[in-house]
């Protein structure tokens, strides 16, 4: 009889298969021990380190519990940078939802599944290849003397660059060091992250909700701002918090295409690396880790969780 | 579940302005790339002028003889193959418990897994980096690869909890009815089913690592990953051209795995009865 046959490897099989409490705290073990000790030990001690002290005389970092980190944190300078880097999140990611909208919308509602299948390739290409590369190539886009402005000079229209490139805050030199400029590249290098979760959303939407729509007499506009956009609120929503939290958390467009004006990731990378103060570094972390933190909850009543 | 049309009486006509708006955002995604291929190829060294004074090959030899590039790259690759491992490991096991049972904590354990590419990414970085000074540990090439596999767990993650969901369970069962050892099973029914998507994850955690600046940064000290080489060139005023000889090899290196990967897990004939 085959079916009595007993192997080692059926013997556990069967031994598991009757617990399967711990079959699976075999399968969790690994991961959990990984993310846990790994990933959530690193969290508390950056929590820890930031109630550390760094003794400005000797550069050696004191471990003992003290709040003058913080209190070197509050500081006008550094409440400027947290402004500046959260108000740059939140306009890159209006505009990514903005610009994203219509290419999402044409995808799932108008695109036949071959034209569908090449944008989605369009989409993720860009999403998942070389993000320093696609940054890089606003440098060399923006430049004085590069390919934006040429065109703006072939259209006659440098006086107009020159003007914007004048005004306070948003301009500078020349593109490629100006709020502008970074504000460009974020948007450039962000918004595969927006279009992915409004698709899926809109996906969703069942095309009978529309049509029922329609059929009680609602405008194709009323449709769209009473049945639609609704329902994809989730996507976008979804899509705000990796547009969000990646500008929160970038040192690289800022400090490619920006000017001297800092932002958070810059500030804690510098603190961490020549200053080696790492207790100032970890505390100015714990900044952005609130904001994402509750904008994550925001997002969660809202039912973003769904759409990602 | 998805609403199709019942019949498909052909599909309606986008607007114009549509129209317009999608090959308007095409654009801006994928000019870019255009632009950086043509800066590969200038005679110009030290500036960004366009249009290209003009055109040359010399670039790819002098960045072929370049001994820092050849480093560089060796060890962004040890360093994606050994991530890229863990997080095949990690990942699988993590999807196989989400998807095999609701326990306590299940939940939460999906939003520990994304934590790591939802949070800023200095937030990985910088936290690792303290938790290395707590605990007196010196940079190394295995730093690099335990702050890489941290948020390339999630990919593989993905992927295979998406593919068990589809692969009924009564499958293994009926092998092992029938007689099947669990190493035969494991071997013929369920391996084949997930291995595409064991690929795809594989490949994309591949993709993501390779290319990773920000986490790198605060777990490499002095080691330099292409990445981090590329983004030390940005500061240096000579041979411009290399580093755009050198971005366009990264942008085609990690476009192929991409491109595989999405071949690979894509809904095929999108969506037949019985597939979802």
């Amino acid at each position: 009889m085959r079916s009595t046959r007993r192997s080692p490897g059926r013997a556990a099989a069967t031994f598991l298969f009757l617990r399967p409490r711990l079959a699976l705290g075999l399968l969790l073990a690994p991961p959990l021990a990984w993310l846990g000790a790994v990933y959530l030990g690193s969290l508390a001690s950056l929590v820890v380190q930031s109630f550390f002290h760094l003794d400005g005389f000797t550069g050696q970092v004191i471990r003992k519990f003290t709040f003058a980190t913080w209190r070197d944190l509050m500081t006008p300078a550094n409440f400027d940078i947290a402004l500046r880097t959260a108000t740059m999140a939140a306009a890159v990611t209006v505009a990514a939802a903005l610009l994203a909208f219509p290419l999402a919308y044409y995808m799932a509602r108008y695109a036949s599944p071959a034209v569908k299948a090449v944008l989605m390739v369009g989409v993720l290409l860009p999403l998942w290849s070389s993000y320093l590369v696609r940054v890089y190539s606003w440098k060399l886009i923006l430049a004085k003397e590069g390919v934006f402005a040429w065109f703006v000079g072939q259209a006659g229209l440098t006086w107009l660059l020159e003007r914007v490139l004048a005004l306070p805050v948003i301009g500078g030199p020349s593109l490629s060091v100006s709020s502008l400029g970074t504000f460009l590249a974020f948007l450039y290098v962000w918004l595969p992250y927006m279009i992915l979760p409004i698709e899926a959303a809109l996906q969703r939407v069942p095309r009978s909700l529309v049509e029922a729509s329609a059929d009680l007499g609602a405008r194709p506009a009323q449709t769209f701002r009473r049945v639609t956009l609704p329902l994809a609120l989730p996507g976008v929503i979804a899509g705000s918090i990796f547009t969000f939290s990646l500008t929160l958390g970038d040192f690289v467009v800022p400090s490619v295409l920006g000017n001297s004006s800092l932002f958070i990731g810059q500030a804690v990378l510098a603190h961490q690396g020549t200053a080696g103060n790492i207790p100032l570094a970890a505390a100015f972390t714990v900044i952005p880790m609130a904001i994402m933190g509750a904008y994550l909850l925001f997002a969660r009543r809202l039912g973003a969780f769904d759409a990602l | 579940m998805r609403f199709e049309p019942a019949a498909s009486q052909g599909r309606e006509r986008a607007p114009a302005a549509l129209k317009l708006a999608v090959a308007g955002v095409l654009l801006f995604l994928h000019l870019p790339f255009a632009i950086i291929v043509l800066y590969a190829f200038t005679t110009d060294d030290a500036s960004y002028r366009f249009p290209p004074p003009g055109l040359t090959l010399d670039w790819l030899q002098v960045a072929w003889n370049r001994p820092d590039v050849w480093q560089a790259l060796g060890l962004s690759l040890r360093v994606a193959a050994a991530a890229t491992a863990a997080a095949l490991v990690l990942g699988t096991l993590a999807a196989a418990a989400v998807h095999k049972s609701r326990f306590f904590g299940r939940e939460a354990l999906s939003f520990l897994l994304i934590l790591p590419i939802a949070l800023p990414g200095i937030v990985t970085g910088i936290a690792l980096r303290s938790a290395m000074s707590l605990a007196s540990i010196p940079f190394s090439f295995w730093t690099v690869v335990v702050g890489h596999a941290t948020f390339c767990v999630v990919v593989v993650y993905n992927n295979v909890l998406a593919r068990l969901r589809r692969t009924p369970a009564s499958l293994a069962e009926a092998s092992m009815d029938l007689g099947a050892t669990p190493q035969q099973t494991f071997r013929r029914i369920l391996l084949p089913h997930l291995a595409t998507a064991l690929v795809a994850g594989g490949m994309l955690a591949f993709a993501l690592s390779f290319d990773e600046i920000i986490v790198t940064t605060f777990t490499a000290g002095q080691q330099q990953t292409l990445p981090i080489w590329i983004y030390a060139q940005l500061s240096k005023p000579r041979q411009r051209p290399v580093t755009n000889v050198v971005a366009v090899f990264v942008v085609l290196t990690t476009a192929v795995p991409i491109l595989l990967a999405h071949l690979l897990t894509r809904d095929k004939g999108g969506g037949i009865a019985g597939e979802r």
